[in-house]
């Protein structure tokens, strides 16, 4: 049996001996074919995911944020598919396996999902069948994947809905989705997820579709859980303020590609890719004055079925080469020290591109 | 459960008592009442009419009493003694007429449910889970046509193929040596024997449409966020699929517990009529024909109750299935 994080906090995990990530992702492209063409969701993403970390996923709707989380746990559904990359799950053990490659109607992706990657998803109500008790839902997660009898796993379900911070755990069994709050449903829907105590929990914005009150309970709850169990998360939001409430890194996505990737501090004190410094400014923080709310990023995000050639920001760059970044296949990824990277020409650059 | 099983039957209350002043009113509706009727048609036939007679009928109908007293009169003889009255076209009480028929009628509607739901589930699930594929695309096309050919069609081509081809009878629901036999294990195989021609034709348009609607929900439910979590939690295809969207694609069978009767009773009469089938459809059509009120009244009666508690039935089974109706509303 695992560690059982619900009856105390338990030591966290042991980083792998060469601090090795977790969870490297390389070159992701998953496209979709609709009748008007392929549509490139996501167009070469790189990045990583360390041991005991919560890595913020950001970019604007549409840019293929949940495209990249979908395709890690084999989830994307024709007409979507993955066509090239690699997705690199590496065990506690020093095993690796890549995800990418797996049949995601088979044996073995089957026992990474819910076991070892869980994922918590956007729409807590939604995402629970209302014709099944949350009892029934959240004993069957753990039964897919621990021998643990009925009894048993009735036991941990009501210590795991407890641990989530659900009021009377052993009665909600009981219940059904549409009794409860969109953020009760939240909680039961992270229990489920660390039903098996999973390395690696994905949340594709657990918070959007909650009060702020609620978000912020169930951001504290995320926070305290990953601190609890030294699992990973890979936290998927378009809402600045969340990362910089819980990130350990940033991962910034414009349409299907990786711009810039690094620590949270280095990021938000120091960013570097023109369009990770746009959507800083047009955040609006207090005591900046009103002039930051202005300064929006101009023009619109083109469909990823007209992504323009070279870098695909540089319609809306101010800082854009004419005749560089305008033609070609882009910048490729610069690495400014061993987390962080920027795919952009100026990088490295200190100043020029400000 | 309990409290919203109780509540439907009583909802279930204003509902008969209006079926039952409508089969009343239907009685009215001839120029004339029962008796006028009834002395016209003797008087045709030349035969003569016995006042004394006339007076009972009078006297048992009711007939010089206002209407509501009347509709009482004819209510409670139907409720307390089982007398619907009687239909002159046959002379006979209508309650013998209908008891006739009615148990068939109840066997054939059953068993074309029964095979309905055992022919498009499968077709629907498959076409559903295999969109596109030949298959589907034979299931689709094998029931558009099974809902454009009109259903008597079907029936005739049928007696035409068992006639020529196997050389049996294909009419009715008995071979004419057991037509007015007692009922014995010999009888019961010459039903089965016939029954399938009916149960078979009946189907066809009903699971056509079922099979469409079973896939449409299924399609629906397979790409359902709840769907995509139960599989991201590791959850073979197979045991997904039975587990949560077939579930909830059930509700379309469920629902047709409450209208196959009807639809067998009035839609098909064409097909009945065809067949010489001896259910209440053919019974009703020629009573509204010959204006034999008493008889079509009660046939319409009997089987908009039935068609009430095929509706109640169905509708308890889908609060079984689905926590939704019965936890929101009790
Ligand atoms: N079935 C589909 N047909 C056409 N385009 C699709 C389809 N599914 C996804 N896309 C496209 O893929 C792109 C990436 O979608 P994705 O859902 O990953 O975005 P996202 O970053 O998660 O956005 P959001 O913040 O709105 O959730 C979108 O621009 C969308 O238009
Ligand atoms: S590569 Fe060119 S267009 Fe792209 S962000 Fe950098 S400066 Fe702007
Ligand atoms: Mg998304």
């Amino acid at each position: 049996m695992p560690p059982d994080l619900t009856t105390a906090p338990a030591a966290p995990r042991p980083a792998a001996p060469d601090h090795a990530p977790l969870l490297e992702i390389e070159g992701l492209k998953t496209h979709v074919d609709t009748p008007e063409g392929i549509v490139r969701a996501v167009d070469g993403a790189g990045f990583s995911v360390p041991r005991g970390k919560i890595v913020c996923l950001v970019g604007e709707s549409g840019c293929g944020k949940s495209m990249t989380a979908r395709s890690v746990l084999g989830l994307v559904e024709p007409p979507s598919r993955i066509v090239e990359g690699a997705i690199r799950w590496h065990r506690d053990g020093g095993e690796s396996v890549d995800l990418a490659a797996l049949d995601p109607r088979g044996e073995a992706m089957r026992a990474v999902r819910g076991r070892e990657i869980a994922m918590v998803f956007q729409e807590p109500m939604a995402a629970l069948s209302a014709l099944h008790t949350i009892g029934d839902q959240v004993i069957e997660a753990i039964r897919l994947h621990l021998p643990l009898s009925r009894e048993e796993a009735e036991e941990r379900a009501v210590r795991l809905l407890t641990r989530v911070g659900i009021p009377r755990a052993a009665e909600r069994l009981r219940s059904y989705s549409f009794q409860l709050s969109g953020g009760m449903c939240q909680r039961v829907m992270i229990a489920i997820a660390l039903a098996c105590d999973p390395a690696l929990l994905i949340a594709d914005e657990p918070t959007t579709a909650l009060d702020v009150t609620t978000q912020a309970r169930i951001l504290d709850l995320l926070g305290d859980l990953q601190a609890d169990t030294g699992m990973s998360v890979l936290f998927i939001t378009h809402d600045l303020g969340v990362v910089a409430e819980i990130a350990d890194e940033v991962v910034v996505m414009y349409l299907g590609t990786v711009v810039e990737h690094g620590p949270v501090d280095d990021i938000f004190h120091h960013p570097q890719h023109p369009y990770t410094r746009a959507l800083l400014g047009s955040v609006p923080r207090l005591g900046t004055g009103p002039r930051q709310r202005l300064d929006t990023i101009r023009g619109t995000v083109p469909h990823p079925s007209e992504r323009p050639e070279g870098c695909p920001f540089h319609p809306r760059c101010d800082v854009a080469v004419a005749g560089v970044c305008d033609r070609g296949e882009g910048p490729v990824e610069v690495a400014l020290g061993a987390s962080r990277g920027v795919r952009c020409v100026h990088a490295g650059a200190e100043g020029s591109a400000s | 459960m309990l409290s919203y099983v109780a509540r439907r039957c009583l909802y279930m209350i204003p509902t008969l008592f209006g079926i039952s002043v409508v089969a009343f009113a239907i009685i009215q509706l001839p120029p004339g009442d029962y008796l006028t009727t009834l002395v016209s048609r003797l008087e045709n036939q030349g035969e003569s009419v016995d006042r004394a007679q006339l007076e009972s009928l009078r006297e048992r109908y009711g007939l010089g009493d206002p209407l509501a007293s009347q509709y009482v009169t004819w209510m409670s003889s139907i409720l307390f003694h089982g007398d619907f009255g009687q239909s002159f076209e046959y002379s006979r009480p209508v309650a013998d007429l209908v008891a006739d028929r009615l148990p068939l009628t109840v066997v054939l509607a059953v068993t074309t449910l029964l095979t309905t739901w055992l022919l498009a589930f499968p077709i629907g699930l498959y076409s559903a889970v295999r969109q596109y594929s030949p298959g589907d695309y034979l299931a689709t096309i094998v029931g558009f046509l099974g809902l454009a050919i009109p259903n008597f069609m079907i029936a005739l081509l049928l007696m035409y193929l068992g006639q020529t081809v196997f050389g049996m009878s294909v009419g009715g629901l008995f071979s004419p040596e057991f037509e007015d036999a007692a009922w014995n294990l010999g009888k019961v195989i010459d039903l089965l024997g016939h029954l399938w021609v009916p149960v078979l034709v009946l189907a066809t348009a009903g699971t056509a449409g079922l099979i469409r609607v079973l896939r449409a929900n299924l399609l629906d439910e397979l790409h359902r966020p709840y769907v995509v979590a139960a599989r991201a939690r590791g959850m073979p295809e197979r045991k997904l699929l039975v587990r949560y969207p077939l579930r909830a694609a059930l509700n379309p069978f469920v629902s047709t517990v409450g209208y196959v009767l009807p639809a067998l009773v009035s839609g098909e009469v064409v097909v009945a009529q065809v067949l010489s089938l001896p259910t209440t459809g053919p019974l009703l059509l020629n009573a509204l024909r010959s204006q034999d009120m008493y008889l079509a009244s009660s046939v319409i009666l009997i089987v908009s109750v039935l068609t009430v508690i095929g509706t109640l039935l169905s509708d308890v089974l889908l609060a079984w299935l689905d926590p939704r109706v019965r936890l929101d509303q009790g």
